[in-house]
């Protein structure tokens, strides 16, 4: 595993290594230097912050607002102010973003915008309006209804509001040639996250998931060609690295859309001998699971279309007639995953609700799967060490979980 | 809200004794019982039985199109009440489900497990459709999930968007009307056999405002000193047939215009409401309340409450399917427009600061001495900013605010003590306040 916080002295960090660094250093800013820096790269421009997991990056990008993934304080911050707010038996990520808010961390933000992922995230808007009232912000509602003519054309809606609602404080009108060039980079940047998940997939030793994991981190904090353009490079660097096989067992890792474990938890399902092959971590940027149609007559259209027609399954999605678990099914072929390890944010309801559906149709396959809970400030990872080491230990041994 | 004022000792009001019970209660009572009846013979009679939930819930349709509604919140409290639902959760814990979410979902779950057999004893018939109008919380969509796998039978699902500023935008009315008139309608009418006649519909929304009209007097008498009514505990039975099966049907007029004339008649008496222990005395405390309250120890937790005199003339709860008394009412000139507009409305589906407005309007009209949440652990949907209600109400108003929690039908999360301990300082707050102000 590349490990890029520390380095010995003398040594020179190859190419992958320095953009992994870079990654690093701009996904644990909490102070958003690199949105500052943008900024000031372009006057006028306007920095959106989002929660998890979607939003249509694009529709920001195309009328000049930087959308700005913003994924609470990990462990990085204490809760002093954020806890006062909430009870106890309520997930953490509305806490820390809370902190962040109120302690100046998001200042350089010019609007946050609060996507219907679940009931937190939609009162936490609500909060946000009565805490910063001067500030922008904005409840997302993403249809649940996903025939064209009725969620999609709502969605389209909903789209053309908030482009209109940021341009009467400062952001350009919408324009649809300059839609079709954000659509453009976002699928530039989907392809280039669609390669290093090959790579991890084929060679998980040379590109571990919590190395993908802070390169994709630190995509929500920068526009979507100078993204892609970051990834391609770090790809061709990375194919480039001596590595060595290890003989791990390959998971898929599933419930940590939106609240992120700490990146240390992500590493220590590796230590403990699991390749993670595929997750839904940092979700919103595989969300839309195609390309999106750029040369569309109509590119909001388009853009409102690829969210009904190509939208991940996950549990803030409804699924009305389709099988559930069938999609996780179909990503442990896929990958030629071995087993499932099931990861949610304790009290995250979305998640928790979905898992035993998931876990039912994992059974019925055969598939062996394994779930923990954590939280972003989780520091200990003991148990989750011997529960992962076990559980990866067992399905090498057996092929299954004894 | 302190909690570390001393315990006083203040003797609790006098109650007189219960009366004989209100005719509108046991109206109400037979009601039930009439349509747990037909359920329990549905499928003899060839009834199709559709599941479905409180919030935005579409009973006019129904009962145009002679369908049979459950509802698994409804069953979920019963079991609270009937002390059951403490053995349904651990049956569906077990089953896998995390102790972190919405009990309501388990013990729905866990009863689902344990036979299904509902609040009068009788097997519930499974559902032929589950009709998901998702009004207000995203649990649902996860709890119709749930239920599909284990009935296989189909589902329509009705998209109710949120309204986080408090306004009904023409999109979000065109979104839910295009639903009904393309998928629910036709998926209802497919499973009825027979086509919609409108007229049978708007006779139905008709019958709705009707009740409506009432329903709102019924609330609005609380404004007299002493209050008639208990806008919480009592209102919990208020809102029982407007809510469920019965709205829209001419036994829910009846019942409302009952309700209203006892509420009338207690005014002219100058009497409070019934209380478990009998009808209440002095009215110490007039309280608005926000969340649901608890089931498994109903009767206690409303005796914490009657026994220091504290009546709750407003409450959110009674609000959480229909809010009426800020002026809506069905409208059959506009059958599928008023139905949009009632999903959107309801409580829940508001966005936190118009609850706050709201909260701080009953606050106000109903000249409330303090204003208190019971913020229960299931539901994030009620729950998540509450705290920050707190505060923005304590700031706007001027008015004390209390904070207990507890659950809906997790007794693990209800202790009595602790809950008593919190009152009993807020209370003693209230006091303190009254004594500042008056000085
Ligand atoms: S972690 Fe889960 S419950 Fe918490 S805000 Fe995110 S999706 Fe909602
Ligand atoms: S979360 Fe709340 S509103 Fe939703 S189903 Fe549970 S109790 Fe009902």
């Amino acid at each position: 595993m590349t490990e890029t916080t520390t380095q010995t002295p003398g040594f020179t960090p190859d190419r992958a290594s320095q953009i992994l660094q870079q990654a690093r250093a701009m996904m644990e800013d909490l102070h958003l230097g690199p949105v500052q820096r943008w900024k000031a790269a372009n006057p006028g421009g306007m920095a959106i912050g989002y929660m998890p997991i979607y939003v249509p990056r694009p529709l920001f990008e195309a009328i000049g607002c930087l959308p700005v993934t913003i994924f609470g304080g990990g462990d990085q911050i204490d809760i002093i102010r954020g806890d006062s707010y909430f009870q106890s038996y309520i997930c953490h990520i509305p806490r820390s973003t809370i902190e962040l808010g109120l302690n100046g961390h998001l200042n350089c933000l010019d609007g946050m915008v609060f996507p219907s992922l679940c009931d937190v995230i939609r009162n936490l808007g609500g909060m946000w309006k009565m805490l910063f009232p001067d500030r922008w912000s904005s409840y997302l509602d993403l249809p649940q209804n996903f025939a064209l003519h009725l969620g999609g054309k709502f969605y389209a809606q909903e789209l053309k509001r908030i482009a209109r609602e940021l341009h009467e404080r400062g952001a350009k009108a919408y324009d649809p040639e300059a839609l079709r060039q954000a659509i453009r980079n976002e699928n530039r940047r989907r392809l280039a996250i669609n390669v290093l998940d090959e790579l991890r997939r084929n060679e998980p030793w040379r590109l571990p998931t919590s190395d993908v994991y802070v390169l994709l981190r630190a995509g929500g904090l920068m526009p979507a060609l100078e993204h892609a353009q970051m990834l391609e490079e770090f790809a061709d660097a990375v194919r480039a690295r001596p590595a060595r096989p290890f003989d791990n067992v390959r998971v898929v890792l599933v419930g940590a859309f939106c609240e992120q474990p700490p990146l240390d938890l992500i590493r220590t399902l590796e230590k403990s001998g699991c390749d993670i092959v595929d997750d839904d971590l940092q979700l919103g940027l595989r969300y839309i699971e195609s390309a999106i149609d750029a040369d569309a007559d109509d590119p909001l259209e388009a853009l409102a279309n690829s969210f009904i027609q190509y939208g991940a399954a996950t549990a803030s999605r409804y699924i009305g007639t389709a099988e559930k678990g069938a999609a996780l099914l179909e990503k442990v072929k896929v990958t030629k995953a071995d087993g499932v390890v099931f990861a949610a944010a304790s009290f995250c309801d979305p998640a928790l609700l979905d898992q035993p559906m998931l876990e039912a149709a994992l059974e019925r396959a055969g598939v062996p799967f394994t779930a923990f809970k954590f939280s972003e400030n989780t520091g200990q990872f003991q148990v989750i060490r011997e529960q992962a080491g076990a559980f990866s230990d067992s399905v090498k041994l057996w092929g299954t979980v004894q | 809200m302190s909690t570390a004022l001393p315990v006083r000792n203040r003797p609790a009001v006098s109650l007189r004794p219960a009366t004989a019970k209100d005719s509108s209660q046991e109206r109400q009572k037979q009601m039930i019982a009439d349509h747990y009846e037909k359920l329990a013979h549905a499928k003899e009679n060839g009834q199709k039985v559709v599941y479905t939930f409180v919030p935005g819930n579409l009973t006019e349709l129904l009962q145009s199109l002679d369908l049979l509604p459950v509802l698994p919140e409804i069953n979920a409290l019963q079991s609270g009440m009937r002390q059951k639902s403490a053995g349904y959760i651990a049956e569906a814990e077990k089953a896998g489900h995390s102790e972190d979410v919405c009990t309501y979902v388990k013990c729905d779950i866990g009863m689902l497990k344990s036979g299904n057999f509902g609040p009068t004893g009788t097997k519930l018939p499974e559902p032929d459709l589950l009709l998901l109008s998702y009004t207000g919380c995203f649990t649902f969509l996860k709890w119709f999930e749930l239920l599909r796998e284990e009935y296989k039978c189909p589902v329509v699902m009705l998209h109710v968007p949120y309204q986080p500023d408090g306004v009904i935008s023409p999109e979000m009315r065109e979104y839910v009307v295009n639903q009904l008139r393309d998928e629910v309608i036709p998926a209802l009418e497919k499973l009825s056999g027979k086509k919609l006649d409108m007229d049978k519909l708007k006779h139905h929304l008709d019958l709705s405002k009707q009740a409506e009209d009432d329903l709102v007097k019924v609330w609005e008498s609380a404004k007299h000193k002493p209050s008639p009514i208990d806008g919480y505990f009592g209102g919990v039975y208020y809102i029982g047939p407007i809510f469920t099966a019965f709205r829209g049907s001419q036994e829910a007029v009846e019942y409302y215009r009952e309700l209203r004339s006892e509420c009338e008649a207690r005014i002219l008496r100058n009497e409070g409401p019934q209380t478990p222990d009998g009808v209440m005395g002095e009215q110490r405390y007039r309280l608005v309340v926000e969340g649901p309250p608890n089931w498994t120890s109903f009767p206690d937790f409303w005796r914490m409450f009657a026994k220091e005199g504290a009546v709750v003339v407003a409450s959110t709860y009674t609000r959480v399917g229909g809010l009426y008394d800020t002026g809506f009412r069905h409208d059959s000139s506009q059958p599928l427009e008023t139905m949009a507009d009632y999903c959107l409305g309801c409580y829940t589906n508001l966005g936190l600061p118009t609850r706050v407005d709201l909260l701080e309007r009953y606050i106000r009209e109903y000249e409330a001495d303090g204003f208190l949440i019971n913020s229960v652990k299931s539901c994030n949907s009620f729950s998540a900013g509450q705290l920050l209600m707190l505060r923005q109400l304590e700031q706007r108003t001027g008015v004390p605010g209390g904070f207990i929690e507890s659950d809906l039908v997790d007794p693990r999360y209800f202790s009595k003590a602790n809950i008593e301990n919190r009152l009993q300082s807020y209370f003693q707050m209230i006091d303190a306040r009254r004594l500042r102000v008056s000085a």
